[in-house]
């Protein structure tokens, strides 16, 4: 496993909350180049994952469908359709596959992504 | 391992090798087939399917080849050698046996009348056979089968299906004289005479010669009429094929037919006989199921059991010429003191006979013809007491409405495969089955004929078994009843739905299925609010997803006929916009390359030129291919591109269950390849043809005739009609195929919907239709026109044109295609290859 680029801990922009409808995604560009997929769920909860589908490296996780299996918020990938946790990024098909997690909040009706990780987040 | 040769490779020997295959866990056989027939075993009963669009390959049984299976095709036994214990063959092989099967099946009987050996003289046995019946009705009118029995009715049919004038003649005073009475043959007779089978009973053919003026044949019959013909078809019974086992000396039946005893051996104990080659108590059955349990009890016996055989069921039900036909147990009440009990309704078209014991309390056979449906309950009744008043059982409703509660467990379901409902009951709660396919695979019920499949159903409803069709963990409800409610209550987005019919928030399974379902019943476009994050990889930026989280675009084509200055646009956006073209398989053009964000610019460019949406991306309508017709074709009959486009447009944007193909070819020489597709529509003479059911995919199926000779809008009428139902009642991602056979009565049924209403839906389904046309407006157009919709076709939402740096291309062949992605950014946990 390796580890995240060592940088500051700032919060950038990914775009005012109107743009991002409930149970809707949208991709985000990292300063550092990374693509994080960012969700609103339902209940209007926010989540920052990989974007990059582990399953086929393609970058279109944030293109899925937002739902959840047995209450757990979900994210399914277009490609595949393999299924991960919203809230830890864990695959829920496969146990050997987990996608990074991103720090989300709403600054000033803007959402924001922090740029560092919370890998391995449990 | 032991050495065992099987000479023949019909279906009866295909069961022995099949089922002795899966039995012999420890690997004590190694097996030799050899067949005379140049292709691996195939379903004979069904035979007449290939008339109706089966191929061969649909009627194969499968190739068991494999590990200590070899099969030699197109090989001749020729000989047995009892003392050195080796089989020769025509080719010059010598096969050493230590236990060898004869399942050399019979030879069609062609009686020694003169001229039998005219051309145009045909059996019917084989695909052989088959294809040279074909080529003789080119250009025929008329044909006559020699035999009125269940084959010969077969290929009347066969015959009129090649648009052959049919006669049948028959010795015995009425059709099927082996299995049915004479009130039930004359009634069969008005049946077969209104489907235009002209049926000659009581006479024989007793001469074939030249007609007067040279061309055809002229048959001279014995009531001392003639009838004249462009090609004959012998069907008059089969005669066993022992002449092997002749020559190597066997004992052999009176009346032919290698004699066996209950183990199936003859009279030398390392040979074995089954199927139709074998003489039985001095009976040789030629049906199916005998022959197949005659295979269990071989195989059984090679791995040391003791299975016996003692007699067969010969109860029989068939559709003939569209006829229900059966007969079951001692149907001619040839048992001492029989009593009768018959329905005869000739203005119904119904016969229905029980035959009783002689104090009218067991059920002893019976015959059922023009309505079979009690067949299913009242079969395995037989040597059981009657649970009512035996008129009661075959009035229209009586016998169908008794259910499988009135069996006992001795009762057998399945004829063909010798299935009773202990056994059935018994892998429903010893070996968990717990649906229809789950009882097929574990007891072999209902994979042959399939009459029983209702009452499999029956017992597992009977058993406790409640058959779960929840769409997903969060609607209990299938597909079907979350159609009648969302109509019945008007509801239109998913989130009310739910809200009162689910639990949670859904997931990619239900989401996109009621996005669908919303869509076909009138939802307005698809991207609109909250319908826009219900849809399916694909419809979500209508385009299809690559495997490089490209996209591919499709513009309709209808029926594929294109302008050159269309053609023009599409090369210029494709040069433009540096995008991979290709023709697709349905007559259009696909674009391939392009990036999410790139989208809308290139179809504002193809919507200028008059392009629209052409939903390769959705569950909806995709293509109507069509031949070029009338227009061009020398052999056309109508005008099939007019008549695709027509279709295309109708249907253009009407969302389904599983994604829809349709073709329309100009004349029967198909170009256009209709039988493959969902809906398929061929040209005759008199109008066209619809076919249904046909599906590419995983599990490809040839579509099968719903309707002949229709006008225009009829046709378009039971589309409508065909369409509207599949939406309404097929499962999430069923195709057609797999939906009509899921249907109980099957295409049957289908038709009594799509053609005669017998639901009294049809209105409905077609005012459906009409909404949908009436409601077509283009979906690309409508997103170009809304900003709401534009918005969400960016690469990022930060950076809404930076394009996304995972993707470049390579060229090939002068056109790019897609690197492997390259995983920049690269996610810190492994990938699911990397893993392994």
């Amino acid at each position: 496993m390796t580890t995240a680029p060592t940088q500051p801990a700032t919060w950038i922009n990914a775009c005012p909350t109107h743009r991002l409808n409930r149970a809707d995604g949208a991709a985000v560009l990292m300063p550092d180049g990374r693509q994080v997929a960012l969700f609103r769920t339902l209940d209007d909860q926010y989540y920052a994952v990989d974007n990059i589908d582990p399953f086929t490296n393609a970058a279109v996780i944030s293109r899925g469908i937002v739902g959840d299996r047995a209450g757990e918020p979900t994210i399914a990938s277009p490609m595949l359709k393999n299924v991960f946790s919203l809230r830890t990024g864990q695959s829920l098909d496969d146990p050997a596959v987990q996608l990074t997690t991103w720090p989300v909040r709403v600054h000033e009706s803007t959402i924001q992504i922090n740029t560092r990780a919370e890998q391995g987040t449990p | 391992m032991e050495e065992l040769v099987v000479i023949g490779n019909g279906m009866v020997g295909h069961r022995l090798v099949e089922a002795l295959r899966d039995r012999d866990t420890g690997h004590q056989w190694h097996i030799t087939v050899v067949g005379e027939e140049p292709r691996t075993a195939y379903d004979r009963v069904a035979l007449s399917s290939y008339f109706d669009g089966a191929s061969a390959q649909d009627l194969s049984l499968g190739d068991l080849t494999g590990p200590g299976v070899d099969i030699h095709v197109n090989e001749r036994a020729t000989g047995i050698d009892r003392t050195a214990r080796t089989v020769t063959t025509a080719s010059g092989r010598t096969l050493g046996y230590d236990r060898l099967v004869l399942a050399t099946g019979s030879t069609p009987f062609v009686p020694p009348i003169p001229g039998h050996d005219r051309d145009g003289c045909h059996v019917y046995r084989t695909i052989e056979d088959l294809d040279a019946i074909t080529a003789s009705a080119q250009g025929a009118t008329t044909g006559v089968v020699i035999g009125g029995g269940l084959l010969g009715l077969e290929a009347a049919n066969a015959l009129r299906l090649l648009g052959v004038n049919a006669h049948v003649v028959e010795l015995a005073p009425h059709l099927m004289p082996a299995q049915i009475d004479e009130g039930a043959g004359a009634l069969l007779k008005n049946l077969v005479d209104e489907l235009g089978v002209t049926v000659h009973t009581g006479t024989a053919t007793t001469a074939i010669e030249d007609t007067p003026h040279g061309g055809g044949h002229r048959l001279v019959l014995s009531n001392g009429t003639h009838l004249d013909a462009d090609l004959v078809v012998f069907s008059v019974g089969i005669r066993p094929r022992d002449d092997l086992a002749r020559a190597g000396g066997l004992d052999v039946g009176e009346r032919g037919g290698v004699s066996i005893d209950d183990t199936c051996t003859t009279s030398d104990p390392r040979i074995h006989a089954i199927g139709e080659a074998a003489a039985h108590r001095g009976t040789v059955y030629g049906l199916i199921a005998p022959g197949n349990a005659m295979a269990e009890v071989v195989a059984d016996r090679l791995l040391g059991g003791d299975a016996t055989f003692t007699g067969a069921d010969t109860s029989t039900k068939l559709k003939l010429l569209g006829v229900d036909v059966a007969s079951f147990g001692d149907a001619h009440g040839r048992t001492e003191g029989a009593l009768d009990v018959v329905v005869n309704d000739a203005a119904a078209g119904r016969y229905a006979k029980l035959v009783l014991s002689d104090d009218a309390t067991t059920l002893l056979g019976g015959i059922l013809v023009g309505d079979a449906t009690a067949y299913a309950t009242l079969r395995p009744m037989v040597g059981s007491p009657l649970p009512g008043d035996p008129l009661a059982l075959i009035t229209p409703e009586g016998g169908a409405a008794l259910g499988a509660d009135a069996l006992p467990d001795s009762a057998q379901i399945c004829s063909c495969n010798a299935v009773t409902k202990g056994a059935l009951c018994e892998a429903i709660h010893n070996e968990g089955a717990t649906d229809v396919p789950a009882l097929k695979a574990c007891t072999k019920a209902g994979t042959s004929c399939g009459s029983c499949v209702p009452m499999l159903k029956q017992i597992l409803t009977q058993q406790g078994i409640e058959q779960s069709k929840a769409l997903c963990e969060h609607f209990p409800q299938s597909r079907a009843e979350l159609v009648e409610i969302v109509r019945a209550t008007n509801t239109a987005t998913f989130s009310a739905l739910i809200a009162a019919h689910g639990t949670g928030t859904g997931c990619d399974i239900c989401k996109p299925a009621v996005a669908s379902i919303l869509a076909s019943l009138g939802g307005g476009h698809i991207l609109e609010g909250e319908a826009a994050t219900l849809q399916d990889t694909n419809d979500r930026y209508l385009a299809n997803m690559q495997r490089n989280g490209t996209y591919s675009v499709v513009p309709r084509i209808p029926g594929g006929e294109i302008t050159p200055d269309k053609l023009i646009v599409i090369g210029e956006v494709a040069r433009d916009f540096h995008l991979y073209t290709k023709i697709t398989g349905g007559q259009r053009i696909d674009l391939f390359g392009a990036r999410l964000e790139q989208l809308p610019a290139i179809w504002s460019r193809l919507v200028n030129a008059g392009f629209e949406s052409g939903h390769a991306y959705g569950k909806a309508l995709r293509t109507v291919k069509s031949c070029v017709g009338t227009t061009w074709c020398r052999y056309g009959v109508q005008d099939s591109v007019g008549l695709a486009i027509r279709l295309e447009e109708r249907y253009r944007g009407l969302r389904s269950p599983h994604k829809l193909k349709s073709a329309v070819s100009g004349c029967a020489r198909e170009c256009a390849e209709a039988r493959s597709k969902d809906f398929g529509i061929i040209a005759t003479d008199q109008g066209w043809n619809l076919y249904v059911g046909g599906n590419g995919g995983f599990t490809p199926r040839h579509a099968e005739l719903l309707a002949s000779d229709l006008d225009e809008d009829t046709l378009i009428r039971y589309i409508d009609r065909f369409l509207m139902f599949y939406i309404r009642t097929a499962d999430r991602l069923q195709r057609t195929a797999p939906w009509i056979e899921a249907l109980d009565g099957g295409l049957d049924h289908l038709r009594d919907v799509v053609v005669n209403d017998s639901l009294g839906i049809a209105h409905e389904l077609e005012a459906a239709m009409t909404d949908h046309v009436a409601a077509y407006a283009d979906e690309w157009a409508a997103v170009l026109a809304d900003p709401d919709k534009l918005a969400r076709f960016v690469s990022f939402t930060n950076a809404p044109d930076t394009p996304d740096p995972t993707i470049s291309f390579t060229t090939t062949r002068e056109q790019p295609t897609p690197d492997t992605p390259l995983n920049l950014g690269m996610p810190t946990h492994r990938s699911k290859e990397a893993a392994r």
